[in-house]
């Protein structure tokens, strides 16, 4: 793997984060799931339609992290959640809060930011 | 219930900083130590399992399977267990069920090192248990993701940072005596509640430690005893595996763990028990919350009710359920590759009545371990029982 690498699907759905059009994939059970998936996870039937994402979601659950792994060491303290959307939960970090304020149960959007410590795309959450 | 498959001989070193000793050397020193305990030669061995999952980031060493055979002084079939954390857990169900298909003794365990990286290094090398893309490239750690289940849990259940506490409390109690494990010292709740923060709500004393260490079993069949005269105290007489969403955000549940609840229910229906014949456990507590998460699992607590029972004094040595009497991964020790063979080690020890704990559990027949990888997307589940 280079620095340049671009993953199918993960890379994709930043792309549409970005350009306004986020989506998901959907079963007929009414499960959501993030791309790449060829199949429903749950099933293995290749019945999954792209389906356009909520505008907004909900915090289920954070952590601020105060040791990070190399490629956030600047980026410290920061808040991961996991944020669901509809039927799909994402996991990003929450930014323009701070870190106390950030409440479980707040509606949040998800938008793409960088990394301070390395500059790399990063799925973010916005409080709405 | 099927055949047992008996437990001829364990071993394991202690769980410590080994900063200049190779994974292979640990390994081959664990071996050793299990066929000393067996009284067997390694050429008895017709296959060997060992776990480990970061051997390429940690000494640049792939395709250990050969590698640490060799380092047992064994010339047999091998293959190394990727799993995470649940590296050597799945190694022994192989093993297990190697045994149950025709094999006469076989070799399990696992090894790690880990002291030798710098903390960030390490961290990113254990963030390889999450998913790559979804969760590490959000800047999620190990920590992190367990301390995302610790928040979602107080939401739903109650509880705070105090009721995670007791659970570190009484681990390093349980590992004071215990030479294998990596903290011999006591700790108070305040201690843990001071610590630096981690990942919140997780200071540093609701952390398993980075460890260094190796761990072995030599497993065999009923023939094999038979042939050899051999009367080994204790058995596995139930296994069982489970399998979730790497992502802890395409779960279920975020308070959960049905891997390991799945992982439980076979290894209990294997056995022919139910959880309410277990008598003590050593269940994985990489994180103060993963305790408690594992005594739910196992069914031996309802959803919701273990982050207490440490508090209450239940898991306690002196309590009705002694859960991790080596100290747990939290104070024995988490070299993670070796983690599940040293529960096999140490709760066949403390069954046959020769672990430094045993006087706590004089009565007990049946034990539980419980392994997990990354945040419980593996699970493997054991039941051990004596049979002499």
């Amino acid at each position: 793997m280079t620095e340049t690498a671009v993953h199918d699907g993960y890379d994709d759905f930043l792309d549409a984060v970005e350009a306004g059009e986020p989506y998901y994939l959907e079963g007929p059970d009414g499960n959501g799931w993030l791309p790449p998936r060829a199949v429903n996870p749950e099933t293995g039937d290749d019945d999954l339609e792209p389906q356009p994402l909520p505008e907004t979601g909900t915090i289920e659950t954070t952590t601020t992290t105060h040791v990070g792994t190399p490629s956030f060491a600047d980026d410290t303290p920061y808040v991961v959640a996991v944020v669901a959307f509809g039927p799909v939960r994402v996991t990003g970090q929450v930014r323009d809060r701070d870190p106390g304020a950030v409440d479980h149960g707040m509606t949040v959007s998800l938008a793409v930011d960088r990394t301070e410590t390395t500059g790399e795309r990063i799925l973010v959450f916005e409080p709405v | 219930m099927t055949e047992p498959v008996y437990i001829a001989g364990v071993g394991m070193t202690p769980f410590d900083r080994h900063q200049t000793v190779t994974s292979r050397e640990l390994f081959g020193q664990a071996a050793r130590e299990a066929f000393a305990d067996a009284d067997l030669p390694p050429d008895v061995v017709e296959e060997v399992f060992v776990g480990n999952f970061m051997g390429e980031v940690g000494e640049n060493q792939g395709h250990m399977g050969p590698m640490l055979a060799k380092a047992a002084g064994v010339t047999a079939p091998a293959t190394r267990v990727e799993s995470a954390c649940a590296s050597s857990g799945v190694a022994v169900r192989h093993g297990v069920n190697r045994i149950r298909h025709g094999a006469d003794a076989v070799l399990v365990g696992g090894t790690e090192r880990m002291t030798h990286l710098s903390t960030p290094d390490a961290t990113a090398g254990l963030a390889g248990a999450a998913d790559a893309l979804w969760e590490v490239n959000a800047g999620l750690t190990f920590p992190g993701a367990y301390a995302l289940m610790a928040n979602a849990y107080f939401d739903a259940y109650g509880g705070d940072r105090e009721d995670l506490a007791h659970i570190a409390v009484k681990n390093h109690e349980h590992a004071l005596p215990n030479d294998l494990a990596q903290f011999q010292q006591g700790i108070d709740v305040t201690d843990v509640l001071e610590a630096p923060t981690v990942s919140e709500p997780f200071g540093l004393y609701d952390c398993s430690p980075i460890s260094d260490g190796g761990s072995a079993a030599l497993l065999v069949s009923e023939s094999f005893i038979e042939e050899h005269g051999l009367d080994p105290t204790v058995a596995i007489t139930g296994t069982g595996q489970g399998t979730d969403h790497l992502s802890l955000a395409e779960r279920a549940s975020l308070t959960e763990t049905p891997a390991a609840r799945r992982a439980a229910e076979a290894a209990y229906d294997d056995a022919g028990i139910g959880p309410d014949a277990i008598d003590v456990a050593e269940v994985h507590d990489c994180f103060t919350i993963a305790e408690a998460l594992a005594l739910e699992a196992l069914g031996l607590y309802e959803p919701g009710e273990a982050l207490g029972a440490a508090r209450q004094g239940e898991t306690h040595r002196s309590g009705r359920l002694p859960t991790n009497l080596s100290g747990g991964l939290k104070a024995k020790g988490h070299p993670v590759g070796a983690t599940g063979g040293a529960q096999i080690s140490e709760l066949t020890k403390l069954l046959r009545g020769d672990h430094v704990n045993s006087d706590a559990i004089p009565d007990a027949t049946t034990g539980v371990t419980h392994n997990a990888g990354g945040t419980v997307a593996s699970a493997v589940v054991h039941v051990l029982e004596v049979v002499t």
